[in-house]
């Protein structure tokens, strides 16, 4: 028994071919700078506003759909995404006004919003999804294996075209008064800020980032579908909490803000090399959500953790039990 | 100055938690007045704060600074006339911001904000080093600290700071000294004194320490049940004993119970 299991385990390594993991990590890294747009976004809602936005998964697929369906009626692929762009600053803007006028909770209203949007995403399509044919059309980021270290590059100089622009953004007048807004409302607002404005701006500008990634992503692989965004929202926090915690762990104290937001993007990168790893592993492809899911969980919990491990009463009444334990045997 | 003309503040309305908070409440203070606010819990000091700042609407009456009625401005957009210190140290700063960050965002207050002006202006370093130096708790060495690692009380001196840097047509102070140690509060306290009479500063200050409240201003109020029950000024004031401030209170309430922590304070 023991030596079907040898052989078994011999064969799935002779299976795992290194040319194969080469072969798939250019793409890796395409699709982890695409989605670094998308962790922009979400790192401008979920760290500068402090709101955890739902819209994410519904918006990504608009964008996906809005450049698709524009390039099939003809208009050129760069002013398609500036449409994918503007679609989701309106999903955003719907989500703020959900929250700010009607008073729904941020998330509920993020939920709302990205529920609806599957049956606009649909509407805009026509169906679950449509292809564009890349022979017929020039795509500038195309995932066609000639161009992609071309295609690498352009994604890679607009992540750093958008970290610049989102650093001098947050740096203004009006981008301090945004940051002000998602760390003490009561504050901002004594100061004769428009907190319910800010979040609204806020929420536009990170969905208007999504729905571009989603745009990219449409182009890169040719289509778009309807579920192209689901769960979305993880991927993206996944990516912004990996780049902190490395960030954190490289830099400490020495990080700015310009090299804070270059992590967010790095880790989404990281994550899509751990991902085509982890599926070069032969992991089965349908359980990388149930994989996400697990690895910022547990991202998300070290910090807690951590601090619970020092401040445990389990731990003092150990302590003590065992000091007295010791005084009696002394 | 400031006009508070029969405001009236009712919470939960027709609930069992129905609270008058403001009943018929008046006060009119005059250019340069530093107004001691004193009341028990419940009176409804911070109650008349949060009306005059905007926190929510009144149910009835008016507010007006210099003669302009602002009760039908929301919070924000009264900013440009009233400089605020909260009770808790917590809130009148940003804690996730540099100190030059915070005085940058307060030196704005009111304005419109660009797009394409930096937010904090390398210019105005020295302006703000020179002014936190007025306070002395050693913040000029810290313009790039983030708030969030000051202790109360220089978290709150910073506030006051901030919430005069544009000068305010009045300032509200909101027991801003009630969560700090004595020798912190009596420091603050003194910052206060100073940029009020520097600045010719109108100004309520709630606190819950009745010599604080002879002590500093020219005026002195006392709350009861909504409204001002006592109020006194000038030369009054000057000689005032806790003793009389006392007995002043139970004639004008018409009551005997003087709450705890009114006679402990």
């Amino acid at each position: 028994m023991l030596d079907s299991l040898f052989a078994n385990v011999a064969s799935y390594f002779a299976s795992l071919k290194l040319s194969a993991l080469l072969r798939a990590l250019p793409g890796g890294l395409a699709q982890g700078l695409i989605w670094g747009i998308l962790a922009l976004g979400v790192f401008m809602t979920f760290r500068m506003l402090g709101v955890s936005d739902l819209t994410v998964d519904g918006s990504m697929a608009t964008g996906g759909a809005v450049c698709i369906m524009l390039v099939l009626s003809g208009v050129n692929p760069q002013l398609a995404l500036l449409a994918s762009f503007l679609a989701g600053m309106i999903a955003g803007v719907v989500t703020g006004f959900l929250h700010t006028r009607l008073g729904i909770p941020d998330i509920l209203a993020g939920i709302l919003t990205q529920i609806s949007l599957y049956s606009i995403n649909l509407n805009i399509m026509g169906k679950a999804n449509q292809a564009v044919n890349v022979n017929k059309v020039v795509f500038l980021f195309t995932s066609n294996a000639k161009v992609l270290t071309r295609t690498i590059w352009i994604v890679f100089g607009v992540c750093l075209a958008l970290i610049l622009a989102l650093y001098m953004y947050l740096g203004t007048e009006h981008g301090s008064a945004l940051r002000a807004t998602g760390i003490n409302g009561n504050m901002a607002r004594a100061q004769g800020i428009n907190t319910n404005r800010m979040k609204v701006i806020g929420l536009a500008l990170s969905n208007g980032l999504v729905a571009l990634s989603g745009g990219v992503m449409s182009q890169y692989q040719g289509f778009a579908d309807v579920k192209m965004g689901t769960g979305a929202i993880v991927i993206g926090l996944a990516a912004v909490i990996i780049g902190e915690v490395l960030g954190e762990a490289l830099l400490g104290k020495h990080m700015n803000f310009f090299i804070r937001l270059s992590f967010v993007v790095l880790g989404s990168v990281i994550y899509y090399v751990v991902y085509v790893f982890v599926l070069w592993l032969k992991f089965p492809p349908d359980d990388m959500k149930l994989l996400t899911a697990v690895v910022v969980a547990i991202f998300l919990a070290v910090p807690n953790l951590r601090t619970a491990k020092k401040n445990s009463f389990n731990r003092l009444a150990k302590q003590n039990a065992k000091a007295a334990k010791l005084g009696k045997e002394g | 100055m400031l006009e508070i003309k029969n405001i009236y503040k009712t919470f939960n309305a027709g609930t069992i938690n129905e609270k008058k908070a403001l009943q018929n409440l008046s006060l009119t203070l005059q250019d340069g007045d530093f107004c001691t606010v004193i009341g028990g819990n419940g009176a409804g000091k911070s109650t008349m704060l949060n009306a005059v700042s905007g926190v929510w609407p009144v149910d009835s009456g008016s507010i007006l600074i210099d003669g302009e009625d602002i009760s039908g401005l929301c919070e924000y957009k009264r900013a440009p006339f009233l400089g605020r210190v909260f009770q808790d140290p917590m809130t009148g700063t940003a804690a996730d911001m540099q100190i030059i960050e915070n005085l940058a965002l307060a030196s704005l207050r009111g304005q419109k904000r660009s797009m394409f002006r930096w937010g904090v202006p390398k210019a105005d370093t020295e302006k703000y080093r020179e002014m936190l130096k007025t306070l002395d708790l050693g913040l000029e060495d810290r313009l790039t600290t983030k708030v969030g690692l000051l202790s109360g009380g220089q978290r709150q001196a910073l506030t006051l700071l901030m919430a005069t840097l544009q000068k305010p047509k009045l300032l509200l102070l909101d027991e801003h000294t009630a969560a700090l140690d004595p020798k912190t509060a009596a420091k603050v306290l003194e910052a206060t004194q100073r940029i009020v009479e520097q600045n010719h500063l109108t100004t309520l200050m709630i606190t819950h320490n009745m010599r604080d409240a002879i002590a500093y201003g020219n005026r002195l109020i006392m709350m009861y049940d909504g409204h001002i029950v006592v109020d006194v000024s000038g030369e009054q004031k000057k000689n005032l004993t806790v003793e009389q401030l006392l007995n002043l209170f139970v004639q004008a309430s018409g009551s005997n119970e003087v709450n705890d922590k009114l006679i402990l304070s």
